[in-house]
């Protein structure tokens, strides 16, 4: 267990804002929609609603996001997955499932801004005009796997830990002063 | 550019965003069968100009494999499905006949 972030905090202010935040706590769950259960060991675990398809539910500081048919992303402070997993055991005892702690593996990076679509649109293939209120998105960014999503101040956006220096320098390369879209 | 819409998690993904998985609707032929049979079920694809039916995984996205039929010529996409169809819906058949009247099946 490292409690330092991936890249200590790095950041980077062009026409938008990067920051590398974290440590954030996070647990990945794999079950099946419809597992007996599994909307009161969410509701344990952060206190949201099982999300639908492709959207994330926040509550202050914890979130559930819908990863894949049969896999969700828990967000939460850094120090409380373990108990948040003590809270899934109990609400899917004797269930099909898997829930693990997955902070370590992951770096996590705010894009704010005005323009904060754009550093993004330059790096990954999605329509961001299209782009859905709490939406989120799992796609690439150039040649990583990432996963986004969108608030009032700008992107929240997840990669593994082991690319978190390519990601921070696409991210700054994307947002450098007069690179702007028009 | 070929985009595909994942039946799974609904994103329209473009081409980059998935990995390729070859024919679709393939019969296993393994221990037991013949040295013909399983030569064609290894080697032996179809290769069309026209109505192909292939796999495809979202890689980038929800990870999930699904099938898609597509024409080879013109990059036109009829339709994609779940993977675990056995054969391509009957309404996609259809709405492929009913545009490449030529069509002699996905078999």
């Amino acid at each position: 267990m490292s409690e330092v972030s991936a890249l200590n905090h790095a950041k980077f202010d062009g026409f938008a804002s990067i920051r590398e935040i974290g440590p954030l706590g996070m647990i990945t769950l794999r079950a099946k929609p419809d597992l007996p259960g599994l909307a009161e060991a969410i509701r344990a675990a952060v206190g949201t609603e099982v999300p639908a398809t492709r959207r994330i539910v926040t509550n202050g500081d914890k979130a559930a996001g819908w990863m894949s048919p049969d896999e969700y992303l828990l967000i939460l402070p850094y120090g409380e997955t373990g108990a948040a997993l003590a809270a899934i055991a109990a609400a899917l005892k004797g269930q099909h499932y898997l829930a693990e702690t997955v902070s370590d593996a992951r770096a996590v990076f705010r894009i704010e801004g005005a323009k904060a679509d754009q550093v993004l649109a330059k790096l990954s293939p999605v329509d961001f005009a299209r782009l859905e209120p709490n939406e989120l998105r799992r796609t690439r960014a150039a040649q990583v796997a990432a996963a986004f999503w969108k608030d009032e101040a700008g992107y929240t956006l997840v990669c593994f830990r082991s690319v978190a220096s390519y990601m921070m320098g696409l991210l700054t390369h994307s947002a450098q002063n007069g690179s702007e879209l028009v | 550019m070929l985009i595909l819409e994942c039946p799974y998690c609904g994103v329209k993904a473009e081409e980059t965003e998935l990995s390729p998985g070859y024919e679709a609707h393939l019969k296993r032929f393994g221990p037991g069968s013949s040295d013909t049979e399983f030569e064609d079920y290894m080697f032996a694809r179809k290769n069309p100009k026209g109505v192909h039916f292939e796999r495809w995984r979202h890689v980038y996205g929800c990870g999930k494999w699904f099938l898609a039929a597509r024409c080879t010529a013109t990059l036109e996409v009829f339709g994609t499905y779940p993977a675990q169809s056995a054969e391509p819906p009957a309404d996609l058949q259809a709405k492929i006949k009913a545009k490449r009247p030529d069509w002699k099946g996905y078999k």
